[in-house]
Order: C-alpha cells, then structure tokens, then sequence
C-alpha cells in the first residue's frame, strides 16, 4: 500500500493510494491561494485599478510592462488569475482506477485530472457534492468568464527572484494554470458516479470503497477503502459539530489499519460558534448605524447558517425589514438544491420534512421576500429592488472576481459600511490588499466548522486506527502564528507524516483473501478433530479465478497427476509402540522383535526384511518390497493422527 | 423454547459423520459450517392474488416480512393479514426486520395494525418519501373507515404517528446493515414516487424484492433499475403477467382524446384515483394538454390531500426523472397551471368538468359520491386509470356491471361511458422478463398478481431462462433451494503460490496469473489461463470458533500447534549390474531424467542422486550385489514410488 502525495495544500487534498493493484485518487482540491496574486476582475472598468503604476523589475526586458502594477507597496499581476491544480508530475492519471471525492471544496481540480490525460476511471461523489461542486465550478467560470482580460501574463514567471515577497515568494507560479471552460467542467462531470451514504462500490473486484457521512457540509463524506482483510479510512473535512449537515459516521471509522486525516481547520485560533456570534452582532450594528454589509461568500455551505442565525438575530432586534441580498449565478439553484436534499441533512431538519415543511429557513424567507437571490447586479429586477441599508451576500471570498468587486468598489469610501470575513480559506488582509485604501470596515469572523486539533485528537483517540497519516505541516505550528505550540497535532505516538510530492509506503502486508468453496466440496472434506473446537482437513481442490474472485472446486479429474502428487494427509504427534506392536501382530507381522536403543526404537521384521525405526516425531520404514512396505504405511497411518 | 430456535435463527450445522475407512484417533464427527440450503417463503397476501401484499420470508436464518399490506376489497377481519401464521408467540422476536417498498395501502395498510395492535417493535425499513407520504394516506384511510364508515376497533391517529417512529429510512443503493448477517440495499423501482426493489442478503445468499415496479420512465419518475446482482432468488410483481403494452404515447393520445371527446359533448369525467401516485402523473399530463389545446373547461382535484401530495413530492424532486430534476430550479413541474382545487358543491354543477377524486377503486369517500351522482347519465365517463381488486365498485363496474348496489339497498344504474386505461406504473410482461434478464436470478416467484395470467408467465420464464420459478398462493411454503459456496479466508501467500506454480509449470506468460488483483485481468484472459493449465491448490482447511482458513501445510503446523510425525521410507533394490558405480549412478541419471525431465533430477555425488530435491537415491555396493536406496518421506509419496517403480521395471533383478 503506497500513498503519492499530490497537494501540499492540507485544505486542497490530492493524493493517491495504490493498494491490490488498484490506483485510487483522494480528492482533488485545487489550491486557489495563487489567485491573491492577481488584479481583481471588475464588472465594469475601474478607473482606480486601471491607473495603478505599472512595476518592473531591474533586470527586466521592457516586454514585461504592464503585465505588473502596484498598489500601495504591493505588487499584483494583472492577468485573468491562475490555480495550483495537484502536481502532474508523479502520477500518470490515465492509470487511475477511481477518484474519490470527499465534498464539493475537493473536487475543484477535477478537470485537471480527467480532461485530456488519457483519464478512464469512475469518479465517486455523493449527489449533494455532484450538483454543488457543479455550481462552484460554474460560478467560478462565470465569474471570471464575463469579465475577459485582453491579455494572459506569462513573462513575469520568468523573473521570479527579482519580484518583491509576497509575489516573488509564491511557489512554484510555472505550475499555475488558467481556470477551465463550462465545456471542461461538462467533460469532467460525464465521469462521476453517485454514490450513496454507506453504498459498497466494487472497485475491480479488489476493494470495496464506501463513503461515510463526514459531518461538514452537504453530502460531504470520509472514505472506506477496504479489501476484505485490510481497512483504509481517509477523512477529509470532517465536523463534529451540530450544524445543517447529516452528523459525521464515526463508528464506520474505527478500526482501520490505516487512516489518513487532512482537510482539519483552516482557523484553529477562532471558535466558530462565537465567530457565528460576532458576525451576527457586527451585521447588525452595521445596519442598524445606516451602512451596508458585504459579505463575501461561496454559493452554498456556511452561508445557509448565516441566512438562518442571521434572520434569526435581526428578528430580535425588530431590523426584519433589512433586506438580503444573495448574489450569485448560482444562487437561485443553491437555494433550490439545498431544500430537495433532505436525505443528507441533520436529522431535526430531516424531520421537518415528515411535517411538509422545507428543511431551510431561507425557502421561507425567499418566499416572504426578506431573501432575494439574484444571478448578478445586472440581473432583471435587482436595481429596482435595491436599497440601503442591506445585506449582500456574494461572491468571492477570494475577491479576485465576481460581484463582490462591485460593492467594494461602490461602498468602499464609507466607514460605515462593513465586509465580513465568514470563508476561512482567504486571509482577509490579502484578499482586500488590491482594494487599499479602504474606509469601509472589515470584520474577520471566519467560520471552520471542521475539526480543530483537539477535536482531531479526540477523534483519533476514539477510532483507535492501527497507523495514521496527516500532512506534515499538522505538526508545526501554523505560519500566521509560529509561537502557538499548541496548535499543532499533540499525539502521544507520532503519525506517518507526507508533504506534496512524496512517496510513502504505509506497510501494509496482505496475508489473508477470501475465497468461496462450492458445497459439493465442503461435503467432500472429511474433518478431523485436533481437540476441541479445533479441526482440519487436507484439501486438494482446483482453484478458479474470475474478476478477482477466487472460487474452489472438487478436481474433475482425481487421477490427474498435478492432484496426486499431494499427500493425502498429514501425520502428526508421537507413536505408540505397544499399539504399532499390537497391530502389526493383527496384521499377521507375528514375529515383530523390538529393541530399545537410547530412546529410538527398532522393530525387525525378519521374515519380510522389513526394519521400523521410530524415534520422536519420526518413523522410517526400511523394506525391499513395494508390497510390504505399503501395509506397513498403512499400519502406521492407523496409529498415529493425521489430517 | 422460543420460536425462534425451532426456526433456525442460528447458521445450521451440517453434520458429516467420518466414514470407518478412515478412522481418525482425534474424535469420530465433525461438522462443516454450510449456509443454509434454502429460502423459505410464505405469502400471507398477494399470493396468487393483487391486495394485501404481504410475504414472509427466511433466508439464512433471518426472517423477515415484505410489505405489510391491507386488501381494500374487504371490510373485516381479512383486509389485514394473518399474522398468527408465522407465530403464536411475539412478532418482535420472531422477526428480524419489516421493510415496506412503497406507500400504497395494498403494501403498508396494515403496517400501524401490527405495530401498535398486534404488537411489533422490532425494525422497519423504507425509504424516506415511503416515510413522509405514508402517514398521509393511513391517515385518510383511517378517516374513511372510521369517520365515514363507523368502525370501531380501528387504529388511531396517534397509533400511526407512533408506528411511523420505529422506522428507519434507507437511501437508494445504501447498503444497511440490519444487524451482523442481515444486509438490506434499496434500488430505484419508479413505481411510486419513492418506491423501492430490495436487495436482501445473509452471508453468500441473497433475493430481491421488487414491491411493484415500472421498466419504462414516465413524465415523472423513472424506470426501475437494479444492477447485475444474480440473486439466488427474485422475487417479482406479475399484475400485468400476461399484458404487453402497446406504447405509452398511444395510450395518452387515447386518454387525452377521450377525456377531450367528453367535455365537447358537455359530459363530466371522473377520474378516480389514490392521492398520491399515478394521479400526479395524468396531472402532469392534462394539465400540459390544456395549455397546448387552450381549452377552458375547468379540471378538479380533491382539496387538501392533493396540495399536501404536490408539497411532498416538490421536496422529493431527487426521486423523480431526469427531467424533472433539471428544470426544477426555474419550474417546478407539480405546480400545475390548470388544475384547480375541488369543492363538493361543484358536482351538481352544470356543464363539463374533469374531476381527479380519491380513493382510486371507487371503494369509498367522495369518488363513489361523485360516481353514484354522475353514472346514470351517459353522457359523463368515468376513467379508471389503475388496476381494481375485486369486491370494489371499481372492479364491478370494469366487468360490465349495469347496476351497483351497495349496502343499505340503495342501487345505481350505471349509465356513464366506464373507460379502463392501465396508467398504472406496473411492468408489463416484457419488463418482468427484462428485469430478470438484467438480474440474473437463479429462481424467480411471482406474487401480486392472478394466478391464471401468472401460470402463464411463469412457464415462459422456465423456458426462456431455464430457471425454476415459483408462484405460491396465500399461507403455502415454497422452499426454494439454493446452493451456495461456503466463504472461507485463504492465506494469500498460498494462494500466490498455487497461481504461480501452475503458470511456471505450464510456461504461460507470467503477466497474468502472477498479479491476481491486476484490473486488466480481462476475463477472456483467465479463460484462457483455465483452458492452458487448471490451477490446483493443495493446503489445509481448519476450522477455529466457527471460522474456516484454508492454509498450507507449513503454516498450517503453527497454526494448529502440533508437531507432524515424519514418516520416511526407504526402499532397497538390488540390481544385477556389473561395473563400477559411477557408471550406473549416471545410467540411473539419464534414465530418470527421460522420465521425469531433465530439470527434475540432480547428481549430487558420484553415488548420489537426488529427484526434486525430496527423492534421495543411493548407489552401493553390499557384498558385490549393487543396491539402490531411495528413499523419501511420505509428503512425497507420490514421487518416490514412481522414481521406485520406474528403476525396478528398468533393472529389476529376475
């Protein structure tokens, strides 16, 4: 069992497990830190980012102009922006058997994988990850899509180690890639195969993949890899918590002889429950002072428990009236798919179901008009709708692309308007750095509601694998706060560690298979008792393989010489002499003399020129005749035990 | 002793007694652990019949009831079924799950009486619309028998609400384990909005169970499908055992046609149907028409049960059709633009109309009312768009009946055009023998269905696939046997052995058989790797805790902590060979390796050889006789007196 790293991104997994001879990918996460890099894409030309100093290295040739500009000591490209998809080099992905997708955050790489690689393998995902990941993957192309650059940079690749941190420190830019088509994400979706909760995939015949609620968002899932002697369980993005999705399945988890965990949270240092708290206090006081909020958000997870604590806490404060905004291409499917899928939430909104309500609270304040999903700013109806003080709800997180870049842009210059922080995955002083100067106040409230390092810990305490693996950098504390120790992954015996582009070997031997054996066989068998509860039998039968299914039946031909050069059976234990003597003597061997020499013991047959020497565990039957050796074998079978 | 015992809820044991030829010192039986060879099933309803689906069966020593139906042509005691067959004593204990396939009363109708009633607490099992919509229609089942009817003894409102909390849902293709042995998985059956075929499995041995079940897509669900299974046994629907349907298309064009017809002559259609079900999908159907064809007459649909249905299957879009599922974010297809909520005063409304009115059989509640108005003018029609049991009006009316009467000596004469058009989402004969076709069962039953039309598809099962198939009446047994492999561990080191010794030995190209878990291992490969060398794998099977490992010889040592007794032979031939010995051990040497291969035997000394490096042969020279020893331990046997037989019939002394 071999395990290739891809992604050094914990939050963007991509590895692959070669076990049974079959290659399995574990996600994969596209890794959308590059794209801070990058001018933002505005809706309409701003003449603010159009007029930023363009930057050039010293050394550099004057082809280079334009592609860099600088804000505010900050160097940026100014390109469409550019994702880290998993590493290429280690894998040739046509060999992949099965990509097995946890949540829709980790499936973002997914045309990397299947388009144009010779790729022909299934990819598992739940329905819930299928449609969302969908819709993330669209947005993401319509965001950047609709707002075409004239202009691809390239050359400033070239000049990396004359470019200022943070630009000059990015790694690896070479590997950057554009964002992919509709087209591409059309073509990579054609290989994916639904998967329920807790359904046995048959991969090959070898292994058995499973997926297990994990707890964290829609239809997200941990992974049961098994043959029927070995256990792999890999977790990635798994919450404890009680939030909108079905619970995490541990007891399926326990007992595995291997587990790999990644995905753990992004922003240990912050409690999500108080974080859900503060926003909902800074919307308020915003909104309550006159200003508007901006929340930059994906099209769907977190941001349907905003919707409800948020409704919720404006209620309490008498501010219903304030209007939400949630603007997104995708937005009117996300609210739509979110109440169709009932099956994959937590059991008390399952249950509204049983009484005909919708699950969310969003499809009843979409009804009453306190939610208004809208497809962009430009989209029919919005600027009729519109009016201050509101809540706007869109895309983003990134703030590279998207409407969010809009009301920035429009709203920036007032201190009383706020933009809050709930997506975990972007540094908000990065994000909004491209944007600087800004009046407007900026509330970091980031909501994680995977595991923390304690609840990780917790957890693998109670699943008690046989070996674990996490990413290596679980084990140092985290870059924006080298000094807290403690958040790292304390065990009390180290884990397997792996960072992108190693290879492990998890050190799993195989020794057992299963095997059916057809009843007209198992009749066959003659048994015997060892002692109690314990028997056996040899068995001599003809093995059939078929889709890696080992079958065995009785010998059609028993005279066969590739059956008859077994042995029958096996003797085993000591031998009575008296009884051997006894026997013989019934036999007809009457003039059987036994002598006794240092314990081996020598019976004569001297009529037969037969010799028996029996020593501990050991008998030879030295004879001149085929015939008489023969019965003496057979006597001596009958004395001793044998299977 | 309980029940459950005398019903073999343990795995049985196969007693073998060891023959005399073979008298062992260890002990004198032993036992073999084989699965049951078996699957016992029972109808309590729907055997040889359609109404009260019902059936019990045992497999693998789990016993489990399928459906729990009520019969709607009957008003007393044998609208439920007979639980006392299966037990005198508790429910609970003797069974070990329920699972219902849809909501339809003929399936869960009597779930509540034998729950709350009767007394049952062990698991149930459903899918989750089964769960949300079946309440609904217990409830206005209960409402009509009880409110309407006056029955006493019935069960309650909150009876149903209790029932409904000892149910589990299961998800489509979810593998659930009911307990250690029992496994139970769900597949699409596109019935009913929610209905499900299950896939039942204890250890080797398996069935499905399809409920009822439809092979081509409709307007809103899609067709049932399962994957190649081969189940030791499927048990299937038959209501439409000898029908082939024409197509679909023509079958609307008529409905529609007819329906149109009516309304132009200023008749009044009545549909009778379940609220829930079929009734969604002519829905779909009428109201797309009106739009097209612009008509203006108005259509109806009972109040409240209709909105609460439409709500329902709004939220359960993930089990409708592909269409539906794509388009349901900008137009949800059960918002119906024509179809209005009905009103009881309506029916003595002049002019045309179309009424959708519950229940479906015309058995009760207001589509009877309605019909007892509307049957003695021609001019109106009644539509029955599913199939009717017998004992309803439904059913009555179907088989030309001129008059109705009912209870308190009232009578109808019925007057109004009576249509039947099986809108009904069963498979017709074709999609049963599809749905076999794609399973692959090694036995097929057919229940809910009559038995003449079953006897009739059943010997066109037995001839086009060769297989038996069973179709027992309500409280026979058929006891249907199955063979199955009794699953053992191997040890892989074994196994990579016997896979390699047999491809070595027969110089087959290594690639194949060398990596067994290989996925290029196409199968036409391993037939061809069978036709080359059969693989013949020699070990020891042994039996611990009820557990079977088949390991070889030398593990098998440690494994069974016993020390084998070696037993060696050595034979000695004397031979009449004049010349020195070196010169005979190389005879013996070419001699041999003609025989058994040149590989096979090595020179180990001028008056040494040795054969597969077990066989030792020993030339010398004992008082000027030349003496051959060979000698070998009774592992190999088989060798040694072949290497002994082939020198003595070359230089045996006469």
């Amino acid at each position: 069992m071999k395990l290739y790293c891809l992604s050094g991104h914990p939050n963007k997994p991509c590895n692959v497990v070669t076990f049974k001879s079959c290659t399995l990918m574990l996600d994969c996460g596209l890794d959308m830190n590059s794209v801070s890099q990058f001018l933002p894409l505005p809706l309409v030309a701003s003449h603010r980012l159009g007029s930023l100093s363009t930057w050039v290295p010293r050394d550099a040739d004057s082809q280079l102009e334009g592609e860099l500009r600088e804000c505010m000591n900050r160097v940026f490209v100014n390109s469409p922006p550019e994702f880290g998809p998993p590493a290429s080099g280690m894998m040739d992905f046509s060999e992949v058997d099965a990509v097995l997708v946890s949540n829709y955050h980790s499936m973002l790489a997914l045309p990397f994988i299947t388009n144009s690689t010779g790729f022909s393998g299934v990819v598992l995902m739940t329905e819930p990850t299928m449609q969302i990941g969908r819709l993330f993957m669209e947005e993401l192309v319509e965001y950047i899509e609709r707002t075409p650059k004239a202009r691809h940079a390239t050359r400033w690749k070239n000049y990396l180690r004359s470019l200022p941190p943070p630009l000059g420190d990015a790694e690896a830019p070479k590997t950057w890639h554009a964002a992919y088509t509709l087209k591409a994400i059309t073509a990579a979706l054609a290989h994916v195969q639904i998967v329920a909760y807790n359904e046995k995939i048959d991969i090959c015949g070898a292994l058995k993949v499973t997926a297990v609620s994990s707890g964290y968002c829609l239809g997200s899932c941990n992974w049961l890899i098994c043959s029927e002697h070995e256990k792999l369980a890999y977790l990635s993005g798994s919450s404890t918590l009680t939030t909108h999705p079905r619970p995490i399945d541990q007891v399926s988890l326990k007992n595995a002889d291997v587990m790999i965990m990644t995905a753990l949270n992004h922003t240990p240092m912050y409690n999500p429950d108080s974080m859900l708290g503060e926003f909902c206090v800074a919307v308020a006081q915003t909104v309550r002072n006159g200003g508007s909020a901006l929340v930059p958000c994906y099209p769907s997870g977190v941001v349907y428990d905003l919707f409800e604590c948020l409704s919720n806490h404006l209620d309490n404060l008498g501010l219903s009236l304030i209007p939400m905004y949630f603007v997104s291409p995708k937005a009117e499917s996300s609210l739509a798919y979110s109440n169709i899928f009932s099956e994959w939430l937590s059991s008390t909104k399952q249950g509204k179901v049983y009484s005909h309500d919708d699950p969310f609270p969003h499809a009843h304040l979409t009804k009453c008009g306190r939610l208004k999903p809208f497809k962009s700013l430009h989209a029919e109806g919005f600027s009729s709708e519109y009016r201050q003080p509101c809540i706007v709800f869109c895309g983003h997180p990134s703030l590279r692309f998207g409407d969010a870049i809009h009301f920035i842009e429009m709203w920036g210059n007032n201190p009383q308007n706020a933009i809050l922080f709930t997506e975990p995955e972007f540094d908000f002083g990065e994000a909004l750095a491209p944007f600087q100067p800004l009046a407007m106040r900026p509330v970091y409230c980031p909501i994680d509601t995977s595991l923390d390092f304690t609840q990780a810990r917790k957890l693998i305490n109670e699943l008690k694998p046989g070996k674990l693996v996490v990413p290596d950098v679980y084990l140092r504390p985290p870059a924006m706060a080298p000094h807290r120790t403690d958040l790292i992954l304390m065990l009390e015996e180290t884990p397997l560690t792996y960072s992108e582009g190693e290879l492990l070997n998890l050190g799993i031997h195989r020794r057992l298979e299963n095997m059916g054996v057809k009843p007209n066989l198992a009749l066959m068998l003659n048994p015997s008792t060892i002692r109690p509860g314990l028997c056996t039998s040899t068995v001599t039968a003809e093995l059939h393989i078929q889709d890696n299914q080992y079958t065995l039946k009785p010998l059609e031909d028993s005279d066969d010489e590739s059956a008859t050069k077994y042995p029958q059976c096996y003797p085993y234990g000591n031998l009575s002499v008296d009884d051997l003597v006894q026997r013989l003597a019934q036999a007809g061997f009457t003039d059987a003399k036994v002598e006794e020499l240092s314990g081996v013991f020598i019976i004569t047959l001297e009529n037969d020129s037969g010799i028996i020497k029996i020593s501990e565990a050991s008998t030879h039957i030295i004879s001149g005749n085929g015939k008489l050796r023969e019965k003496l074998r057979d006597i001596l079978l009958e004395c001793l035990s044998s299977y | 002793m309980n029940k459950r015992n005398s019903l073999h809820s343990e795995l049985p044991v196969i007693i073998i007694t060891t023959s005399n030829q073979n008298k062992r010192v260890g002990g004198s039986h032993f036992s073999v652990i084989l699965p049951m060879p078996e699957i016992k099933v029972t109808p309590l309803g729907a055997g040889q019949d359609v109404g009260r689906s019902c059936i019990l069966v045992t497999i693998g020593g789990k016993n489990i009831m399928l459906d729990c139906g009520m019969h709607m042509g009957y008003n007393d005691e044998r609208r439920f079924p007979d639980f006392e067959y299966c037990t005198e004593g508790n429910l609970t204990e003797y069974l070990d799950c329920v699972i219902i396939s849809h909501f339809h009363l003929d399936h869960c109708g009597a779930l509540p009486y034998m729950t709350e009633m009767v007394g049952y607490s062990g698991p149930i099992y459903m899918t989750q619309p089964t769960k949300a919509l079946c309440p609904v229609l217990l409830e206005d089942m209960r409402k009509v028998a009880v409110e309407k009817k006056g029955e006493a003894n019935f069960f309650t409102a909150s009876m149903i609400r209790d029932c409904m909390k000892k149910v589990i849902t299961v998800a489509l293709h979810e593998t659930c384990q009911v307990d250690k042995d029992l496994e139970i998985k769900a597949y699409y059956a596109g019935h009913v909005l929610g209905a499900a075929m299950f896939h039942i499995k204890v250890g080797s041995q398996s069935l499905v169970y399809t409920g009822d079940y439809n092979m081509t897509p409709d307007r809103h669900l899609g067709a049932a499908w399962i994957d190649k299974c081969r189940p030791d046994l499927l048990i299937s629907e038959s209501t439409y055992a000898t029908t082939i349907r024409d197509s679909k298309r023509c079958r609307e064009r008529d409905f529609l046609k007819k329906v149109h017809d009516c309304v132009d002559r200023g008749g009044k259609v009545l549909i009778p149907v379940f609220a829930l079900g079929r009734v969604q999908e002519l829905c779909i159907l009428l109201d797309t028409y009106w739009d097209r064809m612009n008509l203006k007459v108005p259509i109806y649909f009972t109040l409240g049960l209709a909105e609460t249905a439409n709500k329902y299957y709004r939220m359960f879009i993930t089990w409708t059709n592909q269409k539906i599922r794509r388009t349901f974010v900008h137009r949800n297809m059960f918002d119906f633009k024509h179809i209005k909520p009905f009103d009881k005063a309506y029916m003595d409304n002049p002019g045309p109309m179309v009424v959708f009115a519950t229940p479906g059989m015309l058995h009760a509640g207001l589509s009877l009312l309605i019909f007892k108005k509307w049957a003695p003018n021609s001019n109106n029609m009644v539509i029955m768009p599913g199939y009717c049991v017998q004992g309803t009006v439904g059913h009555k009316i179907l088989n030309g009946a001129k008059k109705v009467e009912f209870e308190n000596r009232q009578s109808v004469e019925v007057n109004l055009a009576v249509e039947y058009m099986s809108f009904s989402a069963h498979a017709d004969a074709k999609g049963i023998m599809q749905l076999i076709r794609h399973c692959e069962p090694k036995n097929v039953m057919l229940v809910h269905g009559e038995n003449a039309k079953m006897e009739f598809l059943k010997q066109k099962i037995m001839q086009e696939f060769n297989i038996n198939c069973y179709k027992p009446g309500n409280g026979e047994t058929a006891l249907i046997p199955v063979a199955s492999d009794l699953m053992v561990e191997v040890s892989l080191s074994l196994l990579k052995q016997t896979i390699s010794s047999t491809s070595s030995s027969t110089g087959v190209t290594p690639q194949a058989p060398t990596t067994p878990a290989l996925p290029s291992l196409a199968p036409t490969n391993s037939e061809e790797l069978d036709s080359k060398k059969r693989m013949v794998l020699h070990g020891v099977l042994i039996m611990k805790n009820n557990k079977v490992r088949i390991v070889s010889v030398n593990e098998a040592w440690g494994e069974l902590g016993v020390t084998p007794h070696q037993l060696r032979f050595t034979e000695r031939v004397e031979i009449e060979e004049v010349g020195p010995i070196p010169a005979l051990t190389s005879m013996l040497h070419s001699l041999l390796s003609q025989k058994l291969g040149a590989s096979q035997v090595q020179a180990v000394n001028e008056y040494q050889l040795s054969v597969a490096d077990t066989v030792c042969i020993n030339i010398q020279d004992i008082d000027h006789t030349k003496t051959v020893f060979i000698s070998w331990t009774h592992q190999d046997e088989a060798l040694g007196s072949k290497v002994l037989n082939i020198i003595k019939s070359n230089y045996k002394k006469s």
